[in-house]
């Protein structure tokens, strides 16, 4: 038997690694994606004041804050069966659309948009976001810059701190908004909605004008018949901040929503004792191992995940925009919605969802109650049990607290955006091994790049390296023979 | 110009051992700086910012890295293979950030066993996990054969522990993360040693932090009002916006923090967690915070100062809720 190691893949609180075993033929038998960290917070957090949660998760990851915040702060007003002022909800909402545009700006064009912009096939050392900027020219990468910037700055207005904001409590948050901030942000949304159809625009000339890109977009290699999670309205539309779950199967028929307290009834998580990560699935499905199809409880969230699950967006320029997504990838037949299997085509969701965070920034700054004095109310029941569910850019992030009546934690179960995603990223991993692996031979170095575009898409929070600079994931793939003896080791240049 | 007269330029790395990635983020924060670091350095290494291996690191020769910035306390056998490289690769080696610096927030685990940590994830409400297992530093691949048919994954240790408890750390870099201005000033301070201009503080000092405490950063009245009873946010209606928080009767750690971060929580009407670490001389944050709260309690009587501080709910999380691992409870180096 021979063993292909990739190591380190990169982060996840840590950084993955992925073992590839070839059978005797030299075709790929199975593959290994490991996640060699944990951290704790289910146990440590036990013990601490409830109140305390939004900030104390804001640290298991410094790249997406704003999400853990944000799932905490509602999960804590559930435990006190608290509602916030409309106003909280409206400025929590207002940061949250605001933190969804400056991530989703830094990994189209950090992270994945040099594999197009700059081409998949193109010196790695041009493969970043110097290489895009030489290419699409100088402007871009200002326009980045300040799209992040304002971004940033909205967090901080409203949440107090840049990274780790601090202002939700439970019952709402601790300060408001002035007047002249709301008109600042304002005018930062409009710029945004600007610079979120610049994205789309550019998606639409360098890749969708480029045949070769969009093969790769469509191709067999990263496709999977998977079952999709996102959260939607109470029309169905796809929201980042609230509403229900909504599960489909891969044909797109419901397989089932619910309010975000009912997950348990919905997923449960596989251990594995070769990883420190669990694997997700659909309970009522269930664990059939790392494959697809509808037999087996695998789940897509993310970008991906989202679109499919909804029936459109809740903007009006992101709706034009999801419309399009799908008449290019899969027109509706007969009037029914058809899933997009493709998983490089969450690059594309991910810029439809761009645009629906500034449309959104926009709305929730027009509305002048965001200005409001009124940002918090004192609970009054006793606290108990509650589920906080927010979409976090990389998927369905779930916060469940128990306490006992003083408001101590007891127990606290998190189900985060990225692990969701465990299962189907392994699957896109196995996915590139085979198609590239064949006779014991490695193609490459294409190899290489091919399995970071597999993780880019979902861009994973283990890529906190995601958010590089330079857009490459530092990659070695070693093979070696049945006695552990290397014989070859493909580094990715640099 | 000819080779011999181009001048090296400094080599400048970052790492992330056991951490959230904030510190990193909070690096990248300093915007249009960034582009100047890159002008006067070389960085060599940097997971996030660019393509990184560990052998190329273990290729270079020792002491060749003249700045690391090392965030991230030290959770697993892999964190302190890093640790141990890195120190001895670098000239300066910065803990960077409290994970680093004091343990932080994920320090708290120092309260419960690696049974217990464990058992909350593997054995959580919605773990499927029959057989019980737990993950392995060695699993033998059901197929895998004899050979190396493996799967390793780092060793879990009992303790997590901060950066100076395993190796030797030339200066420390509290907050979490570390303002991004207070960043700037450090590099600056970095790059204009290099050019002869500044020195460097006493090794072992902390940089990127002020003398005295968060109070004196606070924009808030302080009337030196004493209190009768703690309160927790849930019960308070009102808080005023221009009252020192404590003097509400809010637990705000600003008397023990080391000032740094310009008092951005209690600005934003929240009490400070104490993320910059104990201020200047203290050896214990927790005691002296502790000693800070007796201070200010309306009572002289030590059953009275008792049941007023009995109104902190959770004692080790509000006074070690960032420095538990570095603190006189749960330090030391571990061999």
């Amino acid at each position: 038997m021979t063993h292909v190691t990739i190591d380190p893949v990169t982060r996840l609180e840590g950084h993955g690694k992925i073992e590839i075993l070839l059978d005797g033929a030299g075709e790929v038998e199975h593959t290994y994606f490991q996640v060699p960290e944990l951290r704790g917070f289910e146990r440590f957090c036990v013990g601490r004041p409830i109140e305390e949660m939004p900030t104390l998760t804001s640290r298991i990851c410094g790249v997406c804050p704003e999400a853990h915040h944000m799932a905490a702060a509602k999960a804590v007003d559930a435990v006190y069966r608290v509602t916030p002022p409309r106003a909280a909800t409206l400025l929590r909402e207002l940061l949250y659309s605001a933190f969804v545009f400056a991530d989703h700006t830094t990994h189209f064009y950090v992270l994945s948009g040099p594999d197009f912009l700059v081409g998949p096939d193109a010196p790695a050392a041009e493969r970043n976001i110097l290489g895009v900027v030489h290419k699409v020219g100088a402007d871009i990468g200002l326009k980045v810059i300040e799209a992040r910037k304002r971004g940033h700055e909205i967090i901080e207005t409203i949440g107090g701190r840049k990274v780790h904001p601090l202002t939700a409590v439970p019952g709402g948050m601790t300060k408001g908004i002035t007047e002249e901030q709301r008109a600042a942000i304002l005018a930062s949304g409009q710029w945004m909605v600007d610079f979120a159809r610049f994205s789309l625009d550019l998606w639409d000339s360098a890749i969708l004008g480029n045949d070769e890109y969009v093969g790769m977009v469509r191709g067999d290699t990263y496709t999977h018949e998977t079952y999709y999670m996102g959260v939607v309205d109470g029309e169905g539309r796809l929201n980042m901040y609230d509403g229900q779950v909504r599960v489909v199967g891969p044909d797109g028929s419901l397989h089932g929503q619910y309010p975000p307290a009912d997950y348990p009834e919905w997923i449960a998580e596989r251990v594995e004792p070769w990883t420190y990560l669990k694997f997700p699935y659909l309970r009522k499905v269930g664990w059939k191992g790392l494959v697809d199809g509808a037999d087996s409880g695998v789940y897509c969230v993310g970008p991906l995940g989202r679109i499919n699950a909804a029936d459109g967006m809740a903007t009006p320029l992101a709706q034009e925009a999801y419309e399009r997504f799908y008449s290019v990838l899969a027109p509706a037949v007969d009037g029914r919605k058809r899933m997009v299997h493709a998983r490089l085509a969450m690059h594309w969701a991910r810029l439809v969802e761009l645009l629906s965070a500034a449309e959104r920034v926009v709305e929730l700054a027009t509305d002048p109650e965001v200005a409001s004095d009124v940002v918090r109310v004192v609970p009054t029941e006793r606290p108990t049990e509650g589920v906080g569910t927010i979409e976090a850019p990389r998927g369905t992030l779930t916060h469940h607290y128990w306490t006992d009546e003083r408001g101590l934690v007891t127990k606290v179960n998190l189900i985060v955006g990225t692990t969701n995603n465990y299962a189907p990223m392994a699957l896109s991993i196995e996915r590139a091994a085979r198609s590239l692996i064949h006779g014991g031979e490695v193609v490459s170095p294409g190899l290489l790049n091919r399995i970071e575009m597999a993780f880019r898409a979902y861009d994973p929070c283990f890529g906190c390296a995601t958010h590089s600079l330079t857009g490459e994931m530092p990659l070695e793939v070693t093979i070696r023979d049945a006695d552990g003896t290397p014989i070859r080791v493909i580094r990715q240049a640099c | 110009m000819t080779a011999t007269s181009v001048r090296t330029k400094p080599r400048f790395a970052m790492y992330w051992a056991s951490s959230c990635g904030g510190c990193d983020i909070a690096v990248l924060n300093i915007h249009e700086k960034i582009l100047e670091v890159d002008r006067r350095f070389d960085v060599v290494f940097w997971p996030v910012a660019m393509d990184a291996k560990y052998d190329d690191v273990r290729a270079m020769d020792d002491g060749s890295i003249d700045l690391c910035l090392f965030s991230g306390g030290i959770r697993n056998s892999e964190n302190e293979e890093l640790a141990h490289l890195l120190r001895a690769k670098s000239k300066v080696l910065v803990a960077f950030g409290s994970c680093a610096c004091e343990g932080c927030i994920p320090g708290l685990a120092n309260l419960s066993s690696v049974a217990e940590l464990f058992d909350a994830s593997y054995e959580a409400p919605g773990a499927d996990n029959p057989e019980h297992v737990v993950p392995q530093p060695e699993w033998r691949l059901p197929d895998g054969g004899d050979g190396d048919g493996v799967l390793h994954l780092p060793v879990f240790s009992p303790l997590l522990r901060t950066l100076d408890q395993v190796v030797d750390v030339d200066y420390f870099m509290p907050g979490c993360p570390p303002e991004s201005a207070r960043i700037s000033e450090v590099l600056d301070l970095v790059m204009a040693a290099l050019d002869g201009k500044a020195e460097l503080p006493p090794a072992g000092s902390v940089i990127g932090a002020g003398m005295s405490t968060c109070c004196e950063e606070c924009p808030r009245e302080r009337n030196v009002k004493k209190i009768e009873r703690f309160v927790r946010i849930t019960d308070l209606a009102e808080v005023d916006p221009r009252i020192c928080l404590l003097e509400q009767g809010l637990p705000c750690n600003g008397p023990a923090t080391r000032s740094g971060c310009g008092a951005l929580c209690p600005s934003a009407g929240a009490p400070c967690i104490g993320c910059y670490g104990p201020a200047d001389g203290v050896i214990d944050y927790g005691a002296r915070l502790m000693s800070a709260f007796a201070s200010v309690v309306d009572a002289t009587e030590p059953a009275e100062i008792e049941r007023i501080l009995d109104g902190i709910p959770d004692p080790v999380g509000q006074f070690y809720r960032f420095s538990l691992a570095k603190s006189l409870l749960r330090g030391g180096r571990q061999s």
